[in-house]
């Protein structure tokens, strides 16, 4: 019986395996970032012991950084106070850290693939849920939580019980219009935020093999929403191409090995899955959500459904509906809205800004609207300069902050005000997710960028053709 | 971290029959600046329990007198989102040491089990039980059996078994964590690393 990809990788990182009991499983990439990592490494300070591996081990400042004016002191206190742990502790500890203001700063799930931290048929964590997000590359990449971090600090293992597989076929040709974040946003209002909880997820079909890197990322970064641990992509020319060359990327020989290995990492044809999925392409529209969780998403030209079409509980899915003032069958199109959020480990790479621009170019920023775009990392701040995006976004009325996680967790200042509606193209759309009281409508930059310009949810199909014609 | 060793729990429970709930509204992000495991308790809930103003939301249920103990239940699908430990420290912050759901999502459930929190899987048609005999009567006792895995509504009498691997079983029965483990298993692991491709 042949093995998929999850099973080539988990099986070739199993230390050792408890009866009845988790497996121990090594960690090849520790991604560490301020907000989840200090009480484990005052654990590993109380135990009297040292980062095992630190060469294995990568520290950024990302959640709780503010994105205007990185070069001044953190003012926030205790924003501070994390900021300096994390450096402080990575010293400590041999751990390459960097901070606000290093060249290399950005969010976590950005700055990983850039530097070549990620690789395929590698085993990554983070104490961060999107950690799925390396998944892309054909690693086994999902998020833990502090007690995990410490252990991993301290062992470089984790104890993890093999979750069980699914695998999601989407084949045909992605619609005008339709990106990534669609795909992902579509998949999981098809399964719901639970649907794929124990599940580790393979993407496969024409549409993942067809699709960029970049967006493979978004759409691994995505299954955590549907309760998945990760999602990974089989590893192609496209894989090896994007990774051959960056820095932490193996070289000479040692590429040369690894090659022998990624060369292996794909689902054998007579393995099978726990459960498997399939839609067809042609089915997935520009999405958009109207409630307060991802998997309450439709197409951007439905209505809101009504409760008794909706599985499960009806009060929660009204309480959710009353959170956000809509109502059952409201069409979403034409909806005012306040904010615009472009940025995060889902939608803040250069690709995410190429389509914010192609919908803006010669248009101007709605007044009604604040815009907030937040590049992932210091290397996609210097693409989109470099590119002449950052030209285009600043005739169109709008400015570029600098990297961080921003808005799509409101830890720092980003915060949106109390009732206002954000359309956003990072992840969750969680009551206050985006600051107290704060509405948040998930979409594509594409969707984004079409609501940011005429300050009310949009269609991007019309900017588009209006520019075509 | 060490904890409390769990062996039999007996308590009432405060009921929060909401689905999905994520673990932003269990523990806000704007509460995770600290450096240290400390007060978590104090912002369980934050938003469904107190206004912006910092007074309590009166009909929330942990500001309701009538509903106490060391057992909170919630609706399907609860602790989705994101992977902060901290929504897992507020809870056992707060007092609870067993969270009761018809299912729970992986991060959370496992950030419990380090912690020494029991989640306690039951079918929904047992959860849709407890939520009624709480409802009937808010100091309805639950009895949660580590040893024999099993949840019990005590005047009643009505039960269940829920699952938990042997291994995380007898850590949360002898107040031991995963580390001490790992740390046992050193030597081996040094050696694996020895050998991995990457």
């Amino acid at each position: 019986m042949g093995k998929t990809l999850f099973d080539k990788v988990w099986d070739s990182h199993v230390v050792q395996r408890i009866e009845n009991g988790p497996d121990v499983l090594f960690i090849d990439r520790h991604l560490v970032h301020e907000v989840t990592s200090p009480v484990a490494f005052l654990g590993l300070k109380n135990r009297g012991i040292n980062v095992l591996y630190p060469e294995r081990t990568f520290a950024t400042a990302d959640h709780n950084t503010p994105t205007i004016n990185q070069h001044l002191p953190v003012k926030d206190e205790l924003s501070a106070n994390q900021l300096k742990a994390l450096e402080e502790n990575s010293k400590a500890h041999n751990i390459p850290y960097w901070g606000l203001g290093h060249e290399k700063n950005g969010i976590v799930h950005v700055i990983g693939p850039e530097n070549g931290i990620t690789v395929p048929g590698a085993t990554i964590v983070c104490g961060d849920s999107h950690t799925s997000t390396h998944g892309a590359f054909g690693a086994i990449a999902f998020g833990i939580g502090t007690s995990e971090v410490e252990m991993v600090l301290s062992t470089q293992c984790i104890m993890q019980p093999k979750p069980k597989s699914m695998r999601i076929n989407i084949n045909g040709e992605l619609s005008k219009a339709v990106t990534p974040k669609d795909v992902a946003l579509f998949i999981i209002s098809k399964l719901t935020t639970s649907g794929a909880t124990g599940y580790f997820v393979e993407y496969a079909g024409d549409v993942f093999q067809n699709m960029s890197m970049e967006g493979r990322m978004t759409v691994c970064n995505l299954s955590i929403e549907m309760g998945a641990r990760g999602g990974m992509i089989a590893p192609d020319q496209q894989t090896f191409d994007y990774v051959q060359g960056r820095e932490f990327a193996p070289k000479g020989a040692d590429w040369n090995k690894a090659m022998t290995y990624w060369e292996t990492l794909y689902t054998d044809d007579d393995a099978s899955f726990d459960k498997e999925l399939t839609f067809s392409a042609a089915e997935i529209e520009p999405m958009i959500t109207y409630g307060t969780n991802p998997g309450m998403g439709m197409g951007i030209q439905n209505d809101i459904p009504l409760a008794e079409a909706v599985e499960g509980g009806a009060a929660t899915y009204k309480k959710s509906l009353a959170y956000m003032e809509f109502n059952e069958g409201d069409s979403m199109i034409g909806k005012p809205i306040d904010f615009v959020f472009l940025g995060s480990c889902t939608n803040g790479r250069i690709e995410d800004f190429r389509a914010f621009a192609s919908i803006i170019k010669g248009r101007r920023k709605a007044d009604n609207v604040t815009a907030w775009l937040v590049p992932g990392s210091h290397k996609v701040e210097e693409a989109i300069k470099e590119e002449g995006i950052l030209e285009i976004l600043q005739d169109a009325g709008f400015e570029l902050r600098e990297p961080g996680c921003s808005a799509c967790l409101a830890m720092n200042d980003d915060k949106i005000p109390a009732g206002k509606y954000a359309v956003s193209t990072s992840n969750r759309n969680f009551e206050g997710r985006q600051g107290p009281g704060a509405r948040t409508l998930l979409a594509s930059p594409l969707v984004a960028a079409a609501a940011a310009v005429t300050g009310k949810v949009t269609d991007p199909r019309e900017l588009l053709e209006l520019q075509e014609a | 971290m060490a904890y409390d060793k769990f062996d039999i729990l007996t308590s009432s429970a405060v009921p929060l029959p909401i689905e999905n709930v994520d673990t932003d509204q269990i523990i806000p992000a704007r509460f995770l600046k600290a450096t240290e495991r400390k007060g978590f308790g104090d912002n369980l809930f934050r938003d469904w329990r107190y206004n912006p103003d910092n007074t309590p939301k009166e009909q929330f249920v942990l500001n309701n007198p009538i509903y106490s103990g060391k057992i909170l239940v919630g609706g399907k699908n609860f602790g989705s989102g994101s992977s902060r430990e901290h929504a897992a420290w507020a809870v056992y912050d707060y007092g609870f040491r067993c969270v009761v759901s018809s299912f729970f999502a992986d991060i959370f459930r496992n950030n419990c089990l380090n912690i020494g929190v029991l989640p306690v899987q039951v079918s929904p048609e047992f959860l849709d039980k407890i939520f009624k005999a709480i409802e009937a009567d808010p100091n309805t006792q639950l009895e949660v059996n580590l040893p024999k895995q099993t949840i019990t509504l005590v005047e009643s009498g009505e039960q269940e078994n829920f699952a938990i691997n042997d291994y995380k079983k007898g850590n949360l029965s002898n107040g031991f964590d995963d580390i001490d483990y790992l740390l046992n298993i050193k030597s081996n692991i040094e050696k694996f690393a020895q050998n991995t491709p990457l």
